[in-house]
């Protein structure tokens, strides 16, 4: 064995790299559970492609046979049934992975310097797989797949002059029809694997500026533990939880993620009495309807999505981290989470009043907690030091990082 | 004293202007190279448009003597369905006395006959099929409501129901689309 390893060592650093990003890799040794997503959000990738590749060998991407090889999967593929709905509330768990993955980021501030390349690649990664779910979803032809498509596909119409051309281009026909199907099932399969690759830049980066932890305080390296066995461990209790619960929707509930009016081919003469996006997107399908003019809708939605990637710069507060030390960020994130949680209900209810002023008064709220961070963030901290109850490694921290900045300013 | 024999490169003459041509050609060679490169892409990124095939859906030829009075007719025309209505004359009169809502546009302008209204019953907002309701058509994806002559009157989407190009070839046949 060993000496397996130095013949390969001498051709590639392989003790080197499991040395530098397992065994020896440094972690803050309070990070809370809340720290176990991003690793499920790794699982989840993986269960993706897995689930995904078997499925493609039984797909066809043909508007005549598309939703009949599905029902073949359902009945005629040994455990296709498994596969497939194990695809298809994989979605839905990925997605909730990475929500509560964000909120993590948010809460504790882990957007903040010197972590700007996390936010950013996380944020793509997230732009990367709405890509990949809004897609995929088109595959099984039905009529909530055809719809969703048309109307998503449609809202590039909204950009002025070249609108049209661009949704007849990306659909390759005037309506969602063979040629768009084709394009999304390969794009579909396309997505994971940049994915992927993106998720080592993103790990790249994080065992770079290493972990944040829920203190927010950096800490000296002496007092951290190594990745493994401690969070191996750790993560590996993570999994074996979140396994029981999506396993648990996976076999006792699978059909609540599909929704009833897709087990409907697609017709393209008929539009199904109401269309509701994957709950995944209903926050950000509030704020398109939300206003009433469809260009701004489109742009605020878009908006919506990537305002993430800002938060490095919005987040103006010289104390750090985020919730554990200061409170009205603290306030502010636990509302902003509800306004998210009503704006998902509110996509969902009809385009009749009282929603639409309602989602219209949430939109203006999400978007405040954003745009009002500068500010908020900076009366914030000089409350804070005025208040004096700043516990002593927060201000010591402050403080030497002001000498640092002024160093550099000398030098 | 090796070292000054090595040095072959005489850098005397690297403030030489002469010298910037060589800048000059690799501008310009990086130009001509962007400008493949951006050439090469146009064949993958036509090949995402419609192909012949589906281009040559562009017309299609509809019988409009079975329809009755108050009947709406849904046509496939380029894989859009396209409403094809025999107006009553209520509700001709109902449209022809304003100019609808937020897309103004009078009735005749929007007809060749009053009794047959002809549109596309794709919504101008983000492209699901509006149904028929008792004051025109309601779109069920966020609530656009349009009159009997397809013009926009409340709602998020911001044009009137597309008249296309039609054509009556006899009292009885309608071609929709433009002959090519
Ligand atoms: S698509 Fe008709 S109202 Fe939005």
């Amino acid at each position: 064995m060993k000496g397996v390893m130095a013949w390969i060592d001498e051709r590639f650093p392989l003790s080197a790299i499991i040395r530098h990003e397992l065994t020896d890799y440094p972690v803050p040794r309070n990070l809370n559970y809340w720290w176990n997503f991003g690793s499920l959000a790794g699982l989840m990738l993986v269960i993706q492609i897995l689930t995904g590749l078997f499925l493609a060998m039984h797909y066809k991407a043909d508007i005549g046979m598309a939703f009949d090889s599905i029902e073949h999967m359902m009945r005629d593929v040994n455990y296709g049934w498994l596969l497939r709905y194990i695809h298809s509330t994989g979605a839905s768990a990925f997605f909730a992975v990475i929500f509560l993955h964000m909120g993590r980021t948010l809460y504790y501030g882990c957007y903040r310097k010197p972590r700007e390349l996390m936010m950013w690649t996380g944020q793509i990664l997230l732009l990367l797989v709405m890509g990949a779910a809004f897609m995929g979803y088109l595959l099984p032809w039905g009529q909530m797949s055809y719809w969703g498509a048309t109307v998503i596909t449609e809202l590039f119409g909204a950009l002025p002059v070249v609108g049209e051309s661009i949704v007849i281009l990306l659909r390759g026909d005037f309506v969602v029809g063979d040629a768009t199907l084709t394009r999304f099932f390969v794009l579909h399969y396309l997505i994971p694997f940049l994915i992927a690759g993106l998720v080592v830049i993103h790990l790249v980066a994080l065992h770079t500026v290493k972990s944040s932890n829920p203190e927010g305080v950096p800490q000296p390296e002496k007092d951290a533990i190594p990745f493994h066995p401690y969070y191996t461990l750790k993560d590996f209790l993570g999994v074996c939880i979140f396994l029981i619960i999506f396993l648990g929707l996976v076999f006792y509930s699978p059909s609540s993620f599909i929704m009833a009016d897709n087990n409907v081919p697609a017709d393209a003469m008929k539009t199904p009495p109401s269309i509701v996006p994957e709950w995944y997107f209903l926050p950000f399908y509030a704020i398109l309807r939300a206003i009433p003019d469809t260009l701004s809708g489109v742009v605020a939605m878009g908006v919506a999505t990537v305002i993430f990637a800002a938060l490095p710069f919005l987040d103006r507060s010289r104390i750090p981290g985020g919730g554990r030390f200061r409170p009205v960020y603290r306030w502010s994130f636990a509302a902003f989470v509800l306004v998210v949680i009503a704006l998902a209900w509110l996509g969902a209810q009809a385009a009749e009043e009282p929603y639409v002023t309602l989602s219209r008064i949430l939109s203006v709220l999400y978007f405040a907690f954003f745009l009002t961070l500068p500010w908020v963030s900076r009366w914030e901290e000089k409350w804070l030091l005025q208040r004096g109850t700043l516990p002593k490694e927060v201000l010591d921290y402050m403080e030497s990082e002001e000498k640092k900045a002024n160093n550099g300013g000398q030098s | 004293m090796a070292g000054d024999t090595i040095n072959i490169i005489d850098k005397s003459d690297l403030q030489d202007p002469e010298r910037r041509g060589v800048m000059g050609i690799g501008i310009a060679t990086g130009a001509v190279a962007a400008v493949g490169a951006g050439a090469a892409c146009i064949p993958f990124i036509d090949s995402m448009n419609p192909t012949a095939d589906v281009l040559a859906k562009a017309t299609t030829e509809i019988d409009i003597s079975d329809i009755a009075v108050g009947e709406v007719r849904t046509v496939i025309w380029q894989g859009k369905p396209v409403f094809v209505m025999h107006r009553t004359p209520e509700q001709i009169a109902g449209v022809q006395d304003n100019d609808g809502g937020k897309d103004p546009q009078a009735d005749s302008e929007r007809t060749q006959k009053p009794e047959w209204l002809i549109v596309v019953g794709v919504c101008t907002h983000l492209g699901c099929i509006p149904n028929t309701a008792d004051y025109g058509w309601f779109c069920p994806c966020h609530g656009s409501v349009y009159d009997y002559s397809g013009r926009i009157l409340e709602g998020p989407a911001p044009f009137n129901l597309e008249v296309p190009d039609y054509e009556f070839l006899t009292d009885t046949t309608v071609r929709i689309g433009k002959q090519v």
